[in-house]
């Protein structure tokens, strides 16, 4: 793919393809949130321990 | 121009403006920095608020609370009689916030340490601390325990800084610093 | 199909008349929220401000409830709602997938703001904009907000069913504008922001019908922060959506490098919505990692793409005036730039206040440790008058000014009065926002009645420079009330009895004008340096780094805790 014929469409990169894709970025922008964020959070919640 | 699709098909190929790449190098040194310090201050710094916590109901915070006042009260002050409770040093202090108090107040000796206890026996309650200006939030059902080292003497007041309800504004406790 | 589309006059754009109606109800709708919503802030400061102390206690806190609903959410979501439909349907020249469910959220998000606010009004549910458990609200409060969100939502996929369709249909070549790409970052923090509110409020609204014994005070704190700050992201993404959309319209500008700003956007994408975790900082029982990672957007990433959006926006600016021959020193393009204009001089004001004052005060007291010395004082609403008001309400204002006359083809009505009003509202409410975190760096409370605690059975008293800060901020919030009352007079009189406008090219670009469509050409290659903006940035890194161990320096002298 390096090698172009002359005339021939210049591949769109990976990252401009990836900013290019709403559903994916949708896809990425909730998850990522809700596993950092969210479910940690959760977790450390749960964890807190009882008093004795 | 922002309103109007990139004319050239592969933008991101297209050389930066070095004022551009000179910004977001600072930045993002200064972003690293800013989260640095908040580790380093934890190994550096005298004020970071423990983590410690457990689940506890509102009465068995309050029996530990009473239990704190009979055995701790010095004297009693103000026109509805609350303790005044002077823990050993280094020792436990109890405070709870209910509608509308801070009870019971309590009595520190500068530059001792104390293993301070707060929860909530209803609603969310800000405990402010003034006029230093430390704010906690305290949950019901929660007990917060942290280490407090009073650096000066005085007369401190626990204002509520989380709503809670119509008598919020009058919900003030107290907090004594005493030299040895 | 084409008899549904008119072409715009000014712009060249082809609009979709069903996406145009839903474009201007929503516009509409959200000014009429701006008024209720600044009437109930305008109580709220002039309750806080000693001398006056309007309100009696049930209706401050009734007003201080309604305030954060209707300014907060009302006014914003249906405003961003339109800008939505503009930046997919209009920017794209597409149609709008399926109006009718536009018009379904539409009405779902009216009738849930009514429910709320009669729920507020009646006096039962005076719970804040964050009803925080265990204190209860009625439940038609949670209904209202939970049809809200729907209808919100709801909007969020009309917008990316048009993007599929757009594309589908080639409605535009290549990639998707940038202020379109901005917006997309919006809908997605709106899709997270709506889908914790779910989460949270569906089990809180069976709580407070009985039917859940209870609802665990922290984690609900953890989740509904997910929607309470996530949502004022989906405004850090608009309103800057917005400033590339004025930069563009005004100045003909184009981004200085598509690639560095879409990168930012996606920077906000990734990390933005973490920073829910600044309200859980003095929380009990939450680590330190999670607190430390969350709080700084994992490490600041979110923060690097708002400092590279400061350069950029101003930059596209710079480039384009010097392209138009203001080359002289480093500031003839911004002495030479359309103060007059209030188009530009919102932009200009929202810009600035929402950098110097919002951005810098957010990530100081999102900082783990600082948070203890203004977690829930008059920094925290002094720091979000900045963001959200100066900084996203006037950006919408700013672009409204050109919006309403452009989609309504009228004259502004007080064309004179407009002139002045970004700088009345804008100074106004900046003032208001600065000495809030004034009084509060002082220990002042938010949410607070009576700062004298005149029938407390122990009291405080608060220094003299408090109580004169929440005077100032009481004069400050007049001045911006005044403000916002011209720019609401503007927009429904000119709605009303505008006259019809002359068409005229709204973005005279550089080199072509606007009309002539998408072929200005791209990236920095043709773009000059901007010395004048660099400078301006240097600066505000310089007050940033100041301000930032100032408070590091605060801190260092309280009370020992560990």
């Amino acid at each position: 793919m390096a090698e172009q014929a002359p005339g021939a469409e210049e591949p769109v990169p990976m990252m401009q393809q990836l900013l290019d894709s709403p559903f994916l970025l949708l896809l990425i922008g909730v998850a990522l949130p809700t596993v950092l964020y969210i479910i940690w959070g959760v977790m450390e919640v749960v964890a807190i321990p009882v008093a004795q | 121009m922002a309103i109007f699709p990139p004319a050239e098909r592969v933008w991101w190929k297209e050389p930066v403006e070095r004022s551009e790449v000179i910004w977001v190098t600072l930045a993002l040194v200064w972003a690293l920095i800013m989260f640095f310090m908040m580790p380093y201050w934890h190994f550096a710094g005298e004020q970071n608020l423990s983590n410690e916590a457990y689940k506890i109901t509102p009465d068995a915070y309050a029996e530990k609370v009473e239990a704190e006042v009979e055995k701790y009260t010095v004297r009693e002050e103000g026109d509805t009689g609350i303790p005044v409770v002077r823990p050993p040093a280094g020792g436990d202090a109890y405070q709870l916030g209910r509608l509308w108090e801070w009870y019971p107040i309590i009595e520190l000796v500068k530059g001792q340490s104390y293993r301070f206890h707060l929860s909530s026996l209803d609603w969310q309650h800000g405990w402010s601390l003034l006029p230093e200006n430390i704010n906690i939030q305290v949950h019901p059902g929660y007990e917060m325990v942290f280490t407090v080292t009073p650096n000066r003497v005085g007369e401190y007041a626990v204002v509520c800084n989380e709503f809670c309800g119509i008598g919020h504004h009058t919900m003030v406790g107290k907090i004594y610093v005493v030299e040895k | 199909m084409n008899g549904e589309f008119r072409t715009c006059p000014d712009t060249g754009f082809k609009i979709h008349l069903p996406a145009d109606r839903l474009i201007k109800w929503n516009a509409v709708t959200s000014v009429v929220f701006l008024l209720v919503g600044g009437l109930f802030g305008l109580g709220v400061a002039l309750t806080r401000w000693p001398e006056v102390h309007l309100l009696p206690a049930e209706w401050f806190y009734l007003a201080l409830t309604a305030h954060g609903l209707d300014a907060l959410l009302v006014w914003i979501i249906f405003f961003e709602i339109a800008l939505l439909y503009f930046a997919s349907a209009v920017l794209l020249n597409s149609r709008l997938a399926g109006p009718k469910f536009a018009w379904l959220g539409y009405w779902l998000m009216l009738i849930g703001a009514a429910i709320t606010n009669v729920a507020v009004l009646r006096g039962d549910s005076s719970v804040m904009f964050t009803s925080y458990v265990p204190m209860k609200a009625a439940p038609d409060f949670y209904l209202g907000i939970i049809l809200f969100a729907v209808g919100a939502l709801i909007g969020c996929f009309v917008f990316f069913a048009t993007l599929y369709v757009a594309k589908k249909e080639r409605t535009y070549e290549g990639s998707v504008p940038l202020v379109t790409f901005g917006a997309l970052t919006a809908a997605i923090i709106a899709v997270f922001t709506i889908g914790a509110g779910a989460v949270i409020l569906v089990p809180t609204l069976f709580w407070s019908m009985d039917y859940i014994a209870s609802i665990d005070s922290v984690m609900y704190k953890v989740i509904w922060w997910g929607m309470g700050h996530s949502s004022q992201q989906i405004n850090v993404a608009a309103h800057i959506s917005c400033w590339y959309a004025i930069a563009a319209i005004l100045f003909g500008a184009k981004p200085l490098s598509e690639k560095v700003s879409r990168t930012a956007f996606f920077l906000y994408i990734l990390f933005l919505q973490l920073a829910s975790a600044h309200h859980l900082l003095v929380e009990p029982g939450l680590s330190s990692e999670y607190k430390i990672f969350n709080t700084s957007y994992a490490l600041y990433l979110a923060v690097l793409g708002s400092m590279i959006h400061g350069l950029t926006v101003p930059g596209a600016v710079e480039a384009a005036q010097r392209k138009k021959g203001f080359n002289k020193g480093l500031f003839e393009w911004l002495a030479k730039a359309p103060w007059g204009n209030p188009v530009f001089s919102g932009f200009a004001i929202s810009v600035v206040s929402f950098g110097f004052l919002g951005g810098i005060s957010g990530v100081m007291m999102g900082t783990e440790q600082l948070n203890l010395i203004t977690h829930n004082t008059m920094y925290v609403p002094g720091h979000f008058h900045a963001t959200v008001v100066t900084g996203t309400t006037l950006a919408f204002m700013a672009l409204a000014y050109w919006l309403v006359p452009t989609l309504w083809q009228k004259e502004l009505v007080l064309p004179g009065l407009a002139k002045w009003q970004p700088y009345l509202f804008g100074i106004g409410m900046s003032l208001a926002a600065l000495f809030q975190m004034g009084a509060g760096t002082l220990g002042a409370p938010r949410r607070h009645w009576d700062m004298t605690f005149a029938d407390a059975t122990l009291g405080f008293d608060f220094p003299a420079g408090v109580y004169l800060m929440m005077g100032l901020n009481g004069v400050a919030a007049v001045i911006g009330s005044l403000g916002a009352a011209i720019f609401i007079l503007n927009m429904v009189g000119t709605l009303l009895f505008g006259k019809p406008k002359v068409p005229a090219p709204a973005a005279p670009a550089p080199e072509e004008p606007v009309a002539a469509g998408p072929v200005s050409s791209y990236g920095s290659a043709g773009t000059m340096a901007v010395p004048g903006t660099f400078v301006l940035a240097m600066i505000f890194l310089t007050a940033f780094v100041l301000y930032y161990f100032v408070n590091w320096n605060y801190l260092a002298s309280v009370w020992g805790l560990s």
